[in-house]
């Protein structure tokens, strides 16, 4: 656990050092404002609740996070960095964690820093409380998900145009794929059961299912399984290719 | 101790490095020749553990790469090719990082990461981020890096790469005040460091080792070794020299008009050289017995390993 938390601070400690987590935290606040008061109609629906704030999340993340995610590996490769990481007393997994957990804790000041909304609608009405916490774990843990896709697509390559633009498009396919863009494709010849699985990889219903306030087991499994399976798929990658 | 067994690395068709065996002892220090693309910096690649050999086995101190690759980096000092860091960090805080990573801790940590940054003169820079250093710094913090633990084994590829005289010099020393009674195995394109640190010299080419010995027995292999090179104020005629016993063969160099006499093997010709000299009385202004030319060997056997 030494080593990830050392792996931690030092990515974390770069995020600062250069504009990334600034420009980064800047636009995500400007952007949900945007859209909360200016697509959402938070003030004109009349509700004292944050749906408005977290519907749009998905589509925020879409970008944003690929754009935080594409330097992590690339980066490491392009200034050869990656050998003397590599070569130090670190295991793949520790770096994996380390830089997953940074990046992800970036995000999550992201969301922290989203406070005046809430206080707002706290401000303006009695919202439910429970449901607001239990949709910023959803966010959260959607957040990660996002992260975790797009690390394993920096670590396919140096080039981190090329990172961002796979991020995105798998990104875009998992938020979709419970809509009729995705599952249109499938209708005609797949069985129900296989319309049902790609339509059950969902971010937007998972997150939908948090953001109503129900933490049920099978979302959060869901978030935390992806997570886990698109960073052990860059692990894999990273140690494959590393020297590519 | 180092010991190398068959070792060979393959990307795809291409095989970097073919069948190479050797083994290094404590004291040593090994000075990695070969011309680009050789399989220098592969073979230290797999030295330390960040690529995976194809075929054979390395054992560094009697722990293998293949299972026990993190136990062994622990005690190796790496400089890789082109000293890549963290850009966005400070020297100091990059050096904090590593001395973590190195489990250093404390007053032993603070006391470690003084010395190397006075023994590599980083002390003006240790506030700047490090993509705004020259790349001589850059270099020696990568140095510093690689020492900061005070590894047993410590394997440098192109250290001097992009310094200045003086700072190659201060390199130079660094190493050999470091290498008593431990390993040191550096690459280098420049020939006279190896006879300046190294006490033994391997010649890689087309991924084979093609010479594995002192310096001094790379050196008796030119033609120059021992060869007496002579000029003289005014031409003479110096068809006598040729015939001196001993001799093997004689070659004037058209544009500086220097005489060079090859001697046979094992021979020794300077006193037969300035004997003649006398009883002829040439007109020498210049004498003197050549050492060996190292880029002249290296030329011979890198380019009928390349070809």
């Amino acid at each position: 656990m030494g080593m990830v938390a050392t792996v931690f601070k030092r990515e974390l400690s770069s995020f600062f050092a250069t504009p990334v987590a600034y420009v980064f935290i800047t636009i995500f606040l400007i952007l949900s404002g945007v859209f909360t008061f200016f697509i959402g109609s938070f003030y004109e629906r009349g509700q004292a609740d944050l749906l408005p704030f977290f519907n749009f999340h998905p589509w925020l993340y879409l970008f944003l996070v690929p754009a935080i995610a594409m330097r992590i590996w690339s980066e490491e490769r392009k200034s050869g960095s990656i050998e003397l990481l590599m070569t130090l007393p670190i295991t793949t997994l520790q770096a994996v964690l380390g830089k997953f957990l940074a990046a992800w804790s970036v995000l999550g000041l992201s969301l922290l820093l989203t406070f005046p909304l809430w206080l707002t609608v706290n401000f303006l009405g009695n919202p439910d409380n429970g449901v607001i916490v239990a949709a910023y774990i959803g966010s959260w843990l959607m957040s990660g998900a996002f992260l975790a896709i797009g690390m394993c697509m920096s670590a396919l390559t140096k080039n981190q145009v090329v990172a961002f633009i796979l991020a995105v498009v798998l990104c875009f396919v998992f938020v979709v794929s419970g809509s009729n863009i995705i599952l249109d494709a499938f209708k005609d010849w797949a069985p129900s059961i296989v319309i049902d699985t790609v339509a059950s990889f969902s971010f937007l219903t998972h997150f939908e299912a948090i953001a109503k306030g129900v933490i049920a087991l099978n979302d959060v499994g869901y978030f935390l399984i992806s997570i886990f399976v698109w960073l052990y798929a860059g692990l894999l990658i990273i140690e494959h290719k590393k020297a590519d | 101790m180092i010991y190398v067994n068959n070792l060979t690395k393959r990307f795809g068709n291409f095989t970097a490095v073919k069948d190479v065996s050797f083994n290094v002892q404590r004291g040593d220090v090994v000075g990695f020749l070969g011309p680009n693309g050789a399989g220098k910096s592969t073979t230290m690649k797999m030295l330390t553990g960040f690529l995976s050999p194809s075929d054979g086995d390395i054992l560094i101190n009697d722990l293998s790469i293949h299972d026990d690759a993190k136990k062994i980096q622990q005690s190796i000092g790496y400089l890789p090719e082109g000293a890549p860091a963290y850009g966005d960090m400070s020297p100091l805080q990059f050096l904090h990082f590593i001395a973590k990573v190195r489990g250093l801790k404390g007053q032993e940590k603070i006391d470690r990461i003084n010395k190397v940054i006075q023994q590599v003169e980083l002390g003006s820079v240790l506030d700047r981020p490090i993509d705004n250093l020259s790349k001589g710094f850059k270099r020696r913090v990568g140095l510093a890096q690689a020492i900061l633990h005070d590894p047993d084994i410590l394997i440098l590829d192109e250290p001097t790469d992009g310094l200045d005289p003086n700072q190659k010099h201060q390199v130079r020393e660094l190493i050999q005040n470091l290498s008593k009674d431990k390993i040191v195995i550096i690459s280098t394109h420049i020939l006279e460091e190896v006879t300046a640190v190294c006490n033994r010299v391997m010649i890689i080419s087309a991924g084979e080792l093609m010479f594995d010995d002192t310096p001094s027995a790379l050196l008796k292999k030119s033609r120059y070794y021992k060869a007496v090179t002579l000029h003289m104020s005014y031409s003479s005629d110096i068809s006598g020299l040729a015939e001196l016993p001993g001799v093997d063969d004689m070659d004037v160099d058209k544009n500086t008009g220097r005489v060079t006499l090859f001697p046979e093997p094992e021979a020794d010709i300077l006193h037969l050289v300035t004997e003649h000299i006398q009883r002829c009385r040439l007109p020498v202004d210049t004498l003197f017995v050549e050492q060996g030319r190292l880029d002249q060997v290296f030329r011979d056997m890198t380019k009928e390993g390349g070809a």
